[in-house]
């Protein structure tokens, strides 16, 4: 492993999406756009709705997209030969996968940055906690979405193949991320399934931040969402060969 | 003859249940040696084997002293894919100034690079847009970095236009003039003549080894393709 290596990869990768103006424009103004909507939904409706709604999108936003974008930037690399050329270089697994990590990390900071700032500067979202937690629990979520795009690209063959594992594993944490029915009251089966799935507890911080703000709290499902961040990374590394047959 | 930069013994790769190579045997020493055979006969899969990235069933393959793939090697060995293995969405010099990077070469060797394969003047476009023989270029432009010791060319030349063809064998043999081996595959016969050395290849086997005047003469033909011809299907039909 090296630093230079990572930091060339972050950069390179950095400098490939500030190079796309349009994907660039949708990653930062399209969560706000759509926190926005959310709130105009609920403007009007009795109960704090938005306050219940708006923490869990938060928390969404960074893990889809940096899941969608990671998988098709290293389905990308593994089917142009780019990445057999940098395996074939002095570049460790890690310095790939950190590097992807680090550069995808930083987009999520600027995209929550600008998603909590509409939400609480404009929309009136109340957060009880401090506000910057919900940064690290965003780039801790788009970490997580980074590598298990990693991962999911090892098995896809084609750019619409990678698009499918989103709905195949993004909507079914969505759906049992306790957003629409409380996560314990959901059946039990299901409860356990939840249990397990990262956004649940990506959920839980951003929800628990706004609520009573228990900081011991928040911080013990980030810890969650960094351990399932780190074994998807691990479990990566595994897809990356240098020797293919 | 000085110690081979390359030894290979009795490999065997087996892709998709098919034996892509039955146990080959060659030997590359330095200058330009052209690794020739039609579409399809192992030559790609013979060098993914040299640089480390294709999967062995047996046999050994030896490159500078050191098994293939080893991490000495990784600095020491340029590779070039058939297709290019750069990034689109970059510039010329932005993605040597990547690869660069990733090896610990400075920006010097980078500049130099670019200006060995005649792409000084499209640095700062995006590779993209470029040409397919540009782009195959900049692929190039990134093996030729930090000076490897072997060069491995999976089929550089192909859908080039012939001045072009001519000055990149020319930077070829001023590569290995400078010490280094280069192995430069390709289905084209008539590029034969412009190597130092020629392995003919054809269904994973290596069917004669020499100098392009050596195989011309031991097959008593007028050039290496009827050579080609007379070593595969025998002296009588091929003339």
């Amino acid at each position: 492993m090296s630093a230079r290596v990572t930091l060339a990869v972050a950069g390179r990768v950095l400098r490939q999406v500030r190079r796309d103006h349009r994907t660039l424009a949708m990653l930062l103004v399209v969560p706000c756009v759509l926190m926005s909507l959310l709130w105009w939904m609920f403007d009007g409706l009795p109960g704090a709705m938005f306050d219940r709604f708006g923490p869990a999108l938060l928390a969404m936003f960074p893990f889809i997209v940096m899941f969608l974008v990671t998988s098709v930037t290293t389905l990308r690399e593994r089917s142009s030969g780019t990445l057999e050329r940098l395996l074939a270089m002095p570049m460790g697994k890690l310095d790939f996968l950190l590097g992807y990590a680090l550069a995808f990390g930083l987009l999520a900071a600027l995209q929550s940055a600008l998603a909590v700032a509409v939400s609480v500067g404009l929309l009136g979202l109340d957060v009880n906690g401090p506000v910057w937690l919900l940064g690290v629990v965003a780039v801790v979520d788009a970490v997580l979405g980074t590598a298990l795009g990693l991962l999911v690209s090892a098995f896809a063959t084609t750019e619409f193949q990678a698009v499918q594992f989103m709905p195949a594993f993004v909507l079914p944490q969505i759906l049992l991320c306790g957003l629409f029915v409380p996560r314990d009251a959901m059946p039990d089966v299901l409860g356990a399934v939840s249990d397990l799935l990262p956004l649940s507890y990506a959920v839980d911080a951003m929800q628990e931040l706004v609520g009573r703000a228990d900081q011991g709290e928040v911080w013990r499902s980030v810890g969650v969402v960094a351990g399932f961040a780190v074994v998807s990374l691990a479990l990566g590394a595994a897809t990356l060969r240098r020797r293919t047959p | 003859m000085s110690a081979p930069v390359v030894a290979v013994r009795d490999l065997v790769v087996v892709r998709g249940g098919v034996e892509v190579l039955p146990g080959i045997s060659l030997d590359v020493a330095p200058g330009v040696t052209g690794l020739l055979g039609p579409s399809g006969c192992g030559k790609t899969t013979l060098m993914r084997a040299l640089v480390g990235a294709q999967r062995v069933r047996s046999g050994t393959v030896e490159v500078l002293g050191e098994p293939a793939g080893s991490a000495g090697l990784r600095t020491r060995v340029g590779y070039v894919t058939q297709a290019a293995s750069v990034y689109d969405d970059l510039t010329v010099a932005e993605n040597l100034a990547f690869f660069a990077r990733v090896l610990g070469v400075d920006r010097a060797s980078a500049e130099e690079a670019v200006a060995a394969v005649g792409l000084h003047d499209t640095r700062e476009k995006v590779v993209g847009r470029l040409s397919g023989g540009q782009r195959s270029r900049v692929s190039l432009a990134v093996a030729l970095l930090g000076s490897p010791d072997l060069l491995v060319l999976d089929e550089p030349t192909v859908g080039l236009d012939p001045v072009l063809r001519r000055d990149l064998w020319a930077l070829f043999h001023r590569i290995a003039d400078g010490g280094a081996a280069v192995l430069v595959s390709s289905h084209v016969m008539d590029e034969a003549e412009r190597c130092d050395r020629l392995l003919l290849m054809r269904e994973g086997r290596i069917i004669a080894d020499g100098a392009p005047e050596e195989i011309r003469r031991s097959t008593g033909a007028r050039d290496v393709e009827e050579a080609f011809l007379r070593l595969v299907e025998g002296p009588g039909d091929a003339a």
